[in-house]
């Protein structure tokens, strides 16, 4: 099924693959954005995640029920 | 609640990354409109002049729009980080839209922008001019889901609380999405975003003119900024009536604090211009103001469009006024305690499975959850947020605007008569009002946030509830990272924009 639409499509495929390959070949200030969108991308996500990200609500708790059960804790203020 | 001094350095956090972020924010929302009209000309035209201006300012926008890319993500980070008691009880409302726009985002992102900025002569000019004009309506769409998610924080609706799962669920999608609070934020966001670019772009065209470099392209840009900004003014002004309005109908206690009203009146004024008088405490007779001009009937006006209407001040709001059906803030924290002693006794019910006594008690909680965020506090003056900067912000955020207004008429008028460069002094007034747009809207924003303290969502989850109990140095040491990032982020845009700006057209 997939592969018939691919078949069928396969020219505007080509076309619109090699409209991007273009466009990225062709960057001028385009290739300074792009590496510092990455230098970013990178830092939000592996190095903050050293410093920030450990130790969370979502890795310490992994069922609803635990989630639950540790916000209602913190809702009624029990210790 | 969490210790202290963890959550006013998550606060700070929260605050550091939703101001920074929004340095980029406004100039996409604005300048991408900016470029649809620009380039709507030059198809109109076929001026190739158009084409160079539109492409010119389209490198600017691809500046900011990359370095301010993911800026977002990280407060929806916090969220989980420093938030999470927060992020669990607002369940799937808040996620809802966060979700739509991050999807909306990233198929907009990765077709319209691509075509925008690789399609120039490879598609048809329909197309590529179709393209911004999606890329501006999308990247306005995609602050809209945003803009929902705050208004339901600061006018909850739409929802019903679970406390079997400690969560809000949604009821009504449509309730959410086209909350008058919400409607009238984002109208007035996206407002403040196009006036920023107006700014932006006049104060770039502006610049050339002073240094008499690309004259003709640097007047037709003025005339399209100072025609953006002299419009969305207008726009503004309306959409900020309305918001006001709206405060006024949902959060009074901002409403008071941005004017500095102590004692209600009817035939309330505004006070346009005042100092306050910094020993100025609840329930002293001492006089609000050292020095005020006041505005008769405004403020009655602006916030129940009545002339002759009351509007109540923080006394009326913290200790009650029968008289104009004020409640006391006493009541609602007892209506709060109630709603938390029942959310208690409903779990114990749960666990000793005794079906009635959970019934009743669901009751008791349902009845009085509208006030369940007071049950935390013991004293009502924890309940008035800052009133010196939520009212300085106000003041400063409107002097601005109104100053930007000025401004544009000035500037359309000098275009018009085609002599704006033998102006200097304006020319440099449109260079020094670039950063005062961002001033404007970040003063906004403090108002929109400060106002509504202690709420991390009004009346129901104060922030100290809200906030994870992480060590504040575990808290203080991501503050600074962030901080470092963001800087560094602020200072390569600004270095890549400039050396752009100089080479020019």
């Amino acid at each position: 099924m997939l592969w018939a639409i691919f078949r069928a499509n396969s020219r505007v495929l080509k076309a619109i693959f090699e409209f991007y390959k273009q466009g990225f070949a062709n960057l001028t200030l385009g290739k300074i954005l792009w590496k510092i969108i990455f230098v970013k991308l990178f830092v939000i996500f592996f190095v903050f995640e050293m410093f920030v990200f450990d130790d969370n609500f979502k890795a310490l708790y992994k069922s609803d029920e635990e989630k639950t059960h540790f916000v209602l804790k913190n809702l009624l203020q029990e210790e | 609640m969490a210790e202290l001094s963890s959550v006013d350095w998550s606060r700070a956090q929260f605050a550091l990354t939703a101001l920074y972020h929004f340095i980029f924010v406004p100039l996409t929302l604005g300048l991408s409109f900016i470029l649809a009209i620009m380039e709507t000309i030059y198809v109109k035209t076929s001026d190739e002049k158009w084409k160079k201006i539109t492409q010119f300012w389209m490198a600017l926008f691809a500046i900011n729009f990359a370095i301010g890319v993911a800026t977002g993500i990280i407060m929806e980070f916090e969220f989980g980080t420093n938030w999470a008691n927060y992020s669990w009880f607002v369940g799937d409302i808040f996620g809802a839209p966060l979700a739509v726009e991050g999807i909306m985002a990233f198929f907009l992102e990765a077709t319209f922008f691509a075509v925008m900025f690789f399609g120039w002569n490879k598609v048809s000019k329909g197309f590529h001019l179709l393209s911004t004009w999606c890329v501006a309506i999308g990247s306005n769409l995609s602050a809209f889901w945003i803009l929902v998610a705050n208004g339901w924080m600061q006018y909850p609706v739409g929802m019903a609380f679970n406390p079997d799962t400690a969560r809000n669920e949604m009821q009504n999608f449509f309730e959410v999405a086209l909350s008058p609070v919400a409607i009238a934020k984002f109208l007035h966001t996206i407002g403040s975003g196009f006036v920023i670019a107006a700014l932006f772009v006049m104060g770039v065209s502006a610049w050339f003119l002073l240094k008499k470099r690309f004259i003709s392209e640097a007047k037709k840009s003025l005339v399209v900024g100072a025609s953006f900004g002299f419009v969305c003014s207008i726009f503004l002004f309306f959409s900020g009536d309305e918001s006001a309005y709206r405060v006024t109908q949902t959060q009074p206690m901002k409403l008071a604090a941005m004017e500095g009203i102590y004692k209600g009146e009817h035939r309330a004024g505004l006070v346009p211009f005042g100092i306050l008088n910094p020993n100025k405490t609840l329930g002293d007779n001492e006089n609000v103001f050292l020095f005020g001009l006041e505005i008769p009937y405004a403020l009655s006006i602006l916030g129940n469009r009545d002339p002759n209407s009351f509007v109540p001040g923080i006394e009326d709001l913290v200790y009650g006024n029968s008289e104009k059906g004020v409640v006391p803030m006493q009541e609602r924290i007892d209506n709060g305690k109630l709603a938390l002693n029942a959310l208690k006794n409903y779990q114990l019910a749960k666990e000793n499975n005794d079906t009635k006594a959970m019934s009743e008690h669901r009751s008791i909680l349902e009845k009085n959850f509208k006030d369940f965020g007071y049950g935390y506090f013991d004293d009502a003056k924890e309940l008035v947020p800052p009133v010196a900067l939520t009212f300085y912000s106000f003041h400063l955020m409107v002097a601005l605007g109104s100053l930007f207004f000025l401004l544009f008429i000035v500037v359309l008028y000098l275009s018009m008569a085609n002599n704006i460069e033998k102006f200097r002094k304006i020319l440099w007034v449109c260079v020094f009002f670039v950063p005062l747009g961002f001033v404007a809207a970040e003063a906004g924003w403090i108002v929109a946030e400060v106002g509504r303290q202690p709420w991390a969502i009004q009346d129901l989850m104060p922030v100290g509830v809200a906030a994870t109990n992480l060590g504040a140095v575990n808290v203080q040491i991501s503050f600074w990272l962030f901080a470092v990032l963001f800087t560094a982020l602020l200072v390569a845009e600004l270095k890549i924009m400039l050396t752009y700006i100089k080479k020019g057209f």
